[in-house]
């Protein structure tokens, strides 16, 4: 380990002298991941849990033309071709190493990352582009958010990380009175459009009270910021990208079950996902089904169990990728076609923003719904150690979900 | 003059309403002014703030307020006195000068290296029946910590937190009354240990087996004991430091006379919540004494037992975290008596902490001690503490431990030898064993646990979800098999 992290950060120097810093950061990040998947054979299941439907998933872009073949590319700095395999943290780790190379302004700071973050998203980036511009903090969380929204106050772009996202809470008024309203406040004279928070999010079979939250919710409830979460590699690096580019401060939650265990041909190059959209990534005409992040794979799952078990049956599944603003136009669209909507999340039920999908989706949808608005929650408890299999919106509760709004 | 000026007033003792008002910065309207806009009832005694200086060399008997009352000299060497509202005592001086560095804070030790006392004699009272249960916890406590940390990194258990290094706040445990009340980080395993949680009852939590207290619901490490007086562990970091100024606040109307004790670690010390605490509990005068394990360590703050193995790697060097004269400074900055102790002299700390209990409970006087403790990270099987220590430097450092040093001091006083030692070890090693394995075999707690606690009752929403929730388990039997969980509600 310890030869593999000195080889790793004299490739990184080596490297850096002759080549784009952006691509290298991912490839040599590529190299620290084999490093640890050798040892891992004697070691203990990874901090971020296993997913494994994420394996045989569809929704994972195997090869580059399944990677490109994606419409939103075109025209993208991903349209020349090159792809290389990345797990979501290399994926993170890759744009931030874009964004920090494209723009002078950019920082990235948090607990601990100048070694690489406790989920390794920011590793080498130190070594690469400057202790000043990549950093550790004191351990306070509203101290990195109000630090970031000073920093962008005057027009730098922060990149902040909150360890884990059980611990933005500190931050929380930072975020909802401070960033979330700077613009507004001021007449549109100030802003810190520049500021991006980033945070690791949801289950890991084991993360309990204060490692599994999904607190997207209580963010959504904030206008003025806006809060997207990726579901794989691809979408983690563009939508990223966009997040750090886009003029409004925006909350980045990563599912961290997905760090490893999502893998895809990443495209190589610059490039931005829409925020505020949704994305079909199954089309079909019975039943609507959204969610974001790590749930699109148990949804995903339901879905083939409940057009195996019910013959004929044709779901299609939204993933919603922000939260706020969020794409209420694509949903309703299809649920204008299909009639019937799910909608699941590992959040708590009650005020959870499947309540809030149900509640627009009903208004415009009325006379189409066959059915009403199935939400498929996480139950109205804190996040249970040893009782976590029962607490999750599992395939079982998905499929229940979708088979109730068709027999109803 | 309105009651409340006077009252206000009387709050300086030794100043004269005279004397006040014939300060210029002070104009009898403007002092009104000010008066009118504070809150009713006696306040700002903080106004007699200490400046905690001398207590840190001899804490026991030597503890004594060191507040200098406000002196009746208009005009000493250092310049014309002036008593601004809010700043203790202070001069007009006629050159500019930031201030950076105060005296360095010493630390305060009772023993050397090699358990020889350097204090004098009557400076440590303890009998043999304490010393050897604090040594038999100390050791009991680490060999736990070498067994859960390998179970943990065979995932048998899911999480855990080691102690190492930091056993010699098994004094403050020791220094502390059984109704005091703890609130503490995640390091404080001992202080259960010390009073009566048993090994079954920290191989349960760990296990998250129907015997956890809590229910399975927390991490590993997460104990909680009302009989021990011991609240429930949080994760969140800093947040319980305030609540035990709280506690403490509410003792003391109570006429409790016991105080509360707060442990964090210097990460701890740099969220919001700490300053908040610190503040609130010198303004409210609580009987809290604030335990900060500084895990001295030139390079790592945090790698350990968790960081290697599962991929939680946390590691912010010192520097990164602060830049003043440790956590004590901060102390002092607060008005809060304030004392460095050697966290490896386990009759420093305990010393320290007697001291500071007087200080709390007979005082009303919130207490910062500082441990500064080596953190010895070759426990685990991990090479890389070597990046970042200077590998001669942990070889020194690990000759002096907690448990060796007290075992050294027992061994001089004639007190404790091999046989014990062996004695010791042997038993300890059955028993946590004993626990250990018996606690792997028990259920999880029942499934229907899930929805309680979350209320003191089940609201109907509850209600309604555990319903479903059993008709799920009904329907899909094969799928949400309970058993591996204890049957019942
Ligand atoms: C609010 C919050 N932020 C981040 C974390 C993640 N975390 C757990 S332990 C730790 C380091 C704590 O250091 P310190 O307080 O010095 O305690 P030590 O473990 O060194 O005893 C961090 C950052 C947390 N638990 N809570
Ligand atoms: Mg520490």
């Amino acid at each position: 380990m310890r030869l593999a992290t000195t080889l790793f950060t004299s490739a990184l120097r080596a490297a850096s002298r002759n080549s784009s810093v952006a691509s290298i950061a991912g490839r040599i990040v590529g190299q620290q991941a084999q490093s640890r998947a050798y040892v891992s054979s004697s070691s203990p299941p990874p901090a971020e849990g296993f997913m494994p439907g994420v394996m045989t998933s569809k929704l994972i872009k195997r090869t580059a033309e399944e990677a490109l073949r994606n419409p939103e590319l075109a025209n993208t700095g991903a349209a020349n071709g090159e792809t290389r395999k990345m797990n979501l943290f290399q994926a993170v780790n890759d744009a931030m190493a874009i964004a920090l190379a494209t723009d002078e302004t950019a920082v990235i700071f948090g607990e601990d990352v100048a070694f690489g973050g406790v989920f390794r998203c920011t590793t080498g980036l130190a070594e690469t582009f400057g202790r000043d511009r990549v950093f550790n903090t004191p351990l306070t969380e509203q101290g990195i958010a109000g630090f970031g929204i000073g920093m962008a106050s005057v027009g730098h772009t922060a990149i902040a990380e909150i360890q884990f996202a059980d611990y933005i809470f500190p931050a929380f008024d930072q975020i909802v009175n401070e960033a979330a309203k700077y613009r507004y406040r001021s007449g549109g004279i100030f802003n810190v459009g520049g500021l991006t928070l980033r945070s690791p999010c949801s289950a890991v079979g084991h993360g309990a009270h204060y490692h599994s939250q999904s607190p997207e919710a209580y963010f959504a409830h904030t206008p003025g910021i806006k809060v997207v979460i990726p579901r794989g590699p691809i979408q983690a690096k563009g939508l990223l990208l966009a997040s750090i580019r886009d003029r409004n401060p925006v909350v980045f939650f990563e599912p961290k079950i997905l760090y490893r265990s999502a893998v895809e041909q990443v495209p190589v190059g610059d490039y931005e996902l829409p925020l505020g959209k949704a994305e079909i990534v199954k089309k079909g005409k019975d039943v609507t089904v959204v969610g974001w992040g790590s749930q699109m794979y148990v949804l995903e799952n339901a879905i083939q169990m409940a057009e195996k078990r019910i013959p004929g049956l044709s779901c299609e599944l939204i993933d919603l990728r922000s939260i706020l603003p969020w794409d209420a136009e694509t949903i309703a669209a299809s649920v204008n076609r299909t009639g019937r909507l799910v909608v699941a999340h590992e959040a708590p039920r009650t005020q959870g923003f499947a309540a809030e999908i149900a509640a627009e989706i009903t208004q415009r949808c009325f006379l189409r719904l066959e059915a009403p608005v199935q939400r498929v929650c996480g139950w109205d408890t804190p996040f249970p150690l040893v009782f976590e299999k029962f607490y999750m919106p599992d395939i079982i509760r998905c499929f229940e979900g979708i088979k109730k709004v068709v027999e109803y | 003059m309105a009651q409340m000026e006077r009252d206000y007033l009387s709050n300086f003792p030794t100043l004269s309403l005279p004397a006040a008002f014939s300060q210029p910065i002070y104009p009898k309207t403007m002092l009104r002014t000010l008066l009118s806009t504070i809150r009713r009832g006696p306040i700002i005694h903080q106004l007699r703030t200490p400046v905690l200086v001398s207590a840190i060399a001899r804490p026991v008997r030597a503890f004594a307020s060191t507040t200098t009352p406000l002196q009746e000299a208009p005009n000493d060497k250092r310049g014309e006195k002036v008593h601004f509202l809010g700043a203790t005592s202070s001069y007009f001086v006629y050159e500019m000068k930031f201030i950076q560095n105060m005296e360095p804070i010493p630390t305060y030790r009772v023993m050397d290296q090699n358990g020889h006392v350097k204090v004098q004699q009557d400076e440590l009272e303890v009998s043999k029946e304490m010393a050897v249960k604090i040594y038999k916890d100390m050791v009991t406590l680490n060999m736990m910590d070498l067994i859960l940390y390998e179970a943990q990194r065979q995932g048998r258990i899911s999480f855990y937190m080691t102690n190492y290094g930091e056993e010699a706040y098994m004094g403050s445990a020791a220094a502390l009354q059984p109704e005091d009340v703890i609130f503490g980080q995640y390091r404080e395993a001992g202080v259960l240990l010390y009073r009566g949680f048993t090994l079954d009852e920290f191989m349960n939590q760990c296990y998250s087996n129907e015997g956890d207290i809590g229910k399975g619901r927390q991490m590993p490490v997460h104990y909680g004991s009302k009989k021990h007086n011991f609240q429930t562990i949080s994760s969140p970091l800093g947040t319980q430091i305030p609540q035990a100024a709280g506690a403490a606040y509410a003792l003391k109307r109570a006429g409790r006379k016991n105080c509360v004790m707060c442990y964090f670690g210097e990460g701890a010390a740099s969220e919001g919540d700490f300053h908040a605490a610190l503040n609130m509990a010198a303004t409210t005068k609580c009987p809290v004494i604030f335990f900060c394990h500084v895990t001295y360590d030139p390079y790592v703050t945090f790698f350990r037992s968790i960081s290697r193995n599962n991929g939680f790697a946390i590691s912010t060097p010192v520097i990164d975290q602060y830049k003043g004269d440790g956590i004590a400074s901060r102390g002092i900055g607060y008005g809060i008596d304030t004392i460095r102790v050697d966290g490896n002299d386990v009759w420093a700390v305990y010393n320290a902490t007697v001291a500071a209990r007087k200080l709390a409970v007979e005082e009303n006087r919130p207490v910062l001690i500082e441990a500064m403790t080596y953190r010895i990270g070759h426990h685990s099987t991990s090479d890389d503490s070597t990046k970042y220590r200077d590998r001669k430097e942990v070889e020194r450092r690990e000759l002096d431990n907690p448990i060796t040093r007290l075992r050294k001091w027992l061994e001089v006083k004639g007190w404790w030898g091999e046989a014990e030692e062996g004695a010791l070890r042997t038993d300890r090693k059955k028993e946590i064993m004993r626990s250990f394995n018996a606690a792997e075999k028990r259920k999880k707690p029942a499934v229907m646990e899930l929805f309680t606690d979350v209320y003191d009752k089940l609201p109907p929403n509850l209600v309604e979800q555990q319903r479903e929730l059993n008709e799920l388990m009904e329907k899909y039997p094969e799928h949400y098999s309970t058993e591996a969980y204890a049957k019942g509600k």
